[in-house]
């Protein structure tokens, strides 16, 4: 039975790590490195005796990662302990939430798998709520298994999270992804999290299950972990989805397991057969206080929100007459939405060039350097003074396309360039005139067509005068000059 | 339902505590007697009750987000007998079956 025969069904649980200076519990530094066990105290470390006290801001980041997430935050809930050993966690139980998270019941649309339909998926989100990071294990062999001894750092350990837990509404590996590119814009417009999957600041374990097609009962389901991108999710859930297939194919039960995914092979392997939440021994924390969120709070928090990316992009389309489709693109990443915010700022012209030109230019460098837009040399001033630049005739477009690479490599202001390549634009009818006498003499073919008729030979002359002149030449009064001069 | 010496044993072990026979059928007991007694808690009428989120009356107890000194590295490490490098060095995670 081929796999379109099944549906499949997928949850994802994120982590994301909150960006506040200090740990969850205490006061040691967020920052991501330094020297092993340097930012640890007796509190991060487990102690006895010791008393957590919550960071207000990890709180106020979480309802607002929950507010982004459409969710309702919850009046009142607390912490618990979940009680597991393991070297990473030096307390023998991480602080979570399990029966009052602090938001719950929200939702985020995705486009939906076309091979599905297509139209809108509402992804629905179970639940946000807060948890510690646990710290970072070095193993001494090649992998946990052959290793006799691991060195354990917790400067991670303490770390505020929010674990984002959605309802098994997804469809396909590919809706998958889309989910977590979405939820990742969220996160970053809202600015509590930097959503970096390579340095761990973001994680993802997805559950799938199959079943047959029209049958509204859930199968059973597997938990995959160890992905480190999204294009590795997308790429594990298939593979499991086609492992599954083939398992109820063939009549064998699927067993609920956790599974790795394995990069270098491309296939999940067997981790460990699922525990169960009663084998974690929940129970609240004593030494943290319970926690009260009134309406006030919630809407002093929601007024922080910034603009979401539906909202910007409205925006855009409808205010500055961008295109939908360049609307989207730059709202599809924070940092390119920020830095075109910027330089329409201080540009006074229309928004729609600016747009262009990022669309444009901008992204051609920035893919083809392989750099991040936060890395950009070009200052949004310099930006700005680069397209007025051209919309005062000092260059031409083409030229200014020049200009706007050396920006690119060496951060240089577009004037001085202009200045130091000698790329001002000749409007000067008297200095072109002189030009144009030496191409006519030199293209007498073209002037004759010209005089038969052939208006066209009128483009290829331009061009002539604008080789001449390495591109300096304002075109507008080349082609009036050289009709003139042809007496067209 | 009764705890049966196999449910004690079982957290027993997600504890890491060693039990002997005798202490399990101590337990057995013992666990066996607590559970009976929230048995009847449980029989309480809490209609109208406002639930307890938390054995302890406060709410909102938090800090600002400051950072504040961590322990020098070498007191951090001094408690542990397997330090190496600025590491706290711990046994085998996995045993190999």
């Amino acid at each position: 039975m081929p796999l379109t025969d099944y549906e499949i069904v997928i949850g994802l649980e994120v982590h994301a790590e909150l960006k506040t200076e200090s740990k969850a519990f205490c006061g040691c530094s967020t920052k991501f490195g330094g020297r092993p066990n340097s930012h640890v105290c007796p509190v991060c470390l487990g102690l006895p005796g010791v008393l957590p006290v919550l960071n207000r801001k990890a709180l106020e980041y979480a309802i607002l990662a929950g507010l982004a997430l459409n969710c309702r935050i919850a009046e009142r809930s607390r912490f618990d302990r979940k009680q597991y050993f393991y070297p990473d966690l030096p307390k023998a139980y991480q602080i979570s939430q399990l029966d009052f998270p602090i938001c719950s019941n929200g939702s985020i649309d995705i486009p939906a798998d076309e091979e599905l339909g297509g139209g809108t998926r509402r992804v629905g989100i179970t639940r946000v709520h807060l948890e510690e990071e646990a710290g970072k294990l070095v193993h001494s062999g090649s992998g946990i298994l052959d290793s006799e001894y691991s060195l354990a750092d917790y400067n991670r350990g303490g770390i505020p999270l929010i674990e984002i837990v959605s309802e098994p509404d997804i469809r396909s590996p590919l809706e998958a992804r889309r989910y977590l590119e979405q939820l990742k814009l969220l996160l970053q417009y809202t600015g509590v999290s930097d959503c970096k999957m390579e340095e761990g600041s973001l994680r993802c374990d997805a559950n799938i299950s199959l079943r047959r097609k029209g049958e509204s009962k859930l199968g059973v389901r597997c938990e995959i972990k160890n992905m480190n991108s999204f294009k590795a999710v997308e790429a594990a859930l298939q593979q499991e989805a086609e492992r599954q297939a083939e398992l109820l194919d063939s009549g064998e039960p699927v067993i609920s397991q956790t599974r790795a995914w394995d990069e270098a092979t491309g296939t999940t392997v067997f981790m460990r057969t699922k525990e169960t939440s009663s084998d974690y021994r929940y129970f609240p924390d004593p030494d943290l206080a319970p926690i009260v969120v009134t309406a006030d709070m919630v809407e002093e928090i929601r007024r922080r929100l910034p603009e979401m990316p539906d909202e910007k992009r409205r925006r855009y389309v409808n205010e500055f007459q961008i295109p939908e489709y360049d609307a989207s693109l730059i709202c599809g990443s924070k940092p390119l939405a920020d830095y075109f915010d910027s330089v329409v700022a201080v540009y006074e012209g229309s928004p729609k060039t600016v747009a262009n030109w990022v669309m444009g230019e901008l992204l051609r460098l920035v893919n083809q350097e392989k750099i991040e837009v936060e890395s950009v040399r070009i200052t949004p001033r310099q930006f700005a003074a680069l397209l007025r630049l051209v919309d005062e005739g000092v260059i031409s477009g083409s030229i200014a396309k020049t200009v706007f690479e050396e920006m690119f490599a060496t951060g240089e202001d577009p004037d001085k360039i202009v200045a130091r390549k000698g790329l001002k634009q000749i409007s000067d009818a008297g200095e072109l005139a002189s030009i144009i006498d030496r191409v006519l003499a030199a293209n007498s073919q073209a002037v004759e067509s010209i005089k038969s008729g052939n208006q066209k030979a009128v483009g290829f002359l331009v061009g002539q005068v604008m080789k001449e002149t390495h591109g300096k030449a304002n075109p507008q009064i080349v082609n009036k000059l050289l009709k003139e001069r042809l007496g067209l | 339902m009764e705890l049966t010496p196999d449910d004690v044993k079982r957290v027993a072990e997600l504890a890491r505590i060693e039990l002997t026979e005798d202490e399990t059928r101590a337990f057995v007991k013992d666990l066996n007697d607590i559970l009976r007694y929230v048995n009847r808690l449980q029989q309480v009428d809490t209609e109208g009750v406002e639930p307890a989120y938390h054995v302890v009356p406060l709410e909102n107890v938090m800090r600002v987000d400051c950072v504040t000194p961590s322990l020098p590295v070498d007191e951090a490490l001094d408690g542990t007998t397997g330090r190496s490098g600025d590491y706290f060095k711990v046994p085998r995670i996995l045993d190999v079956d």
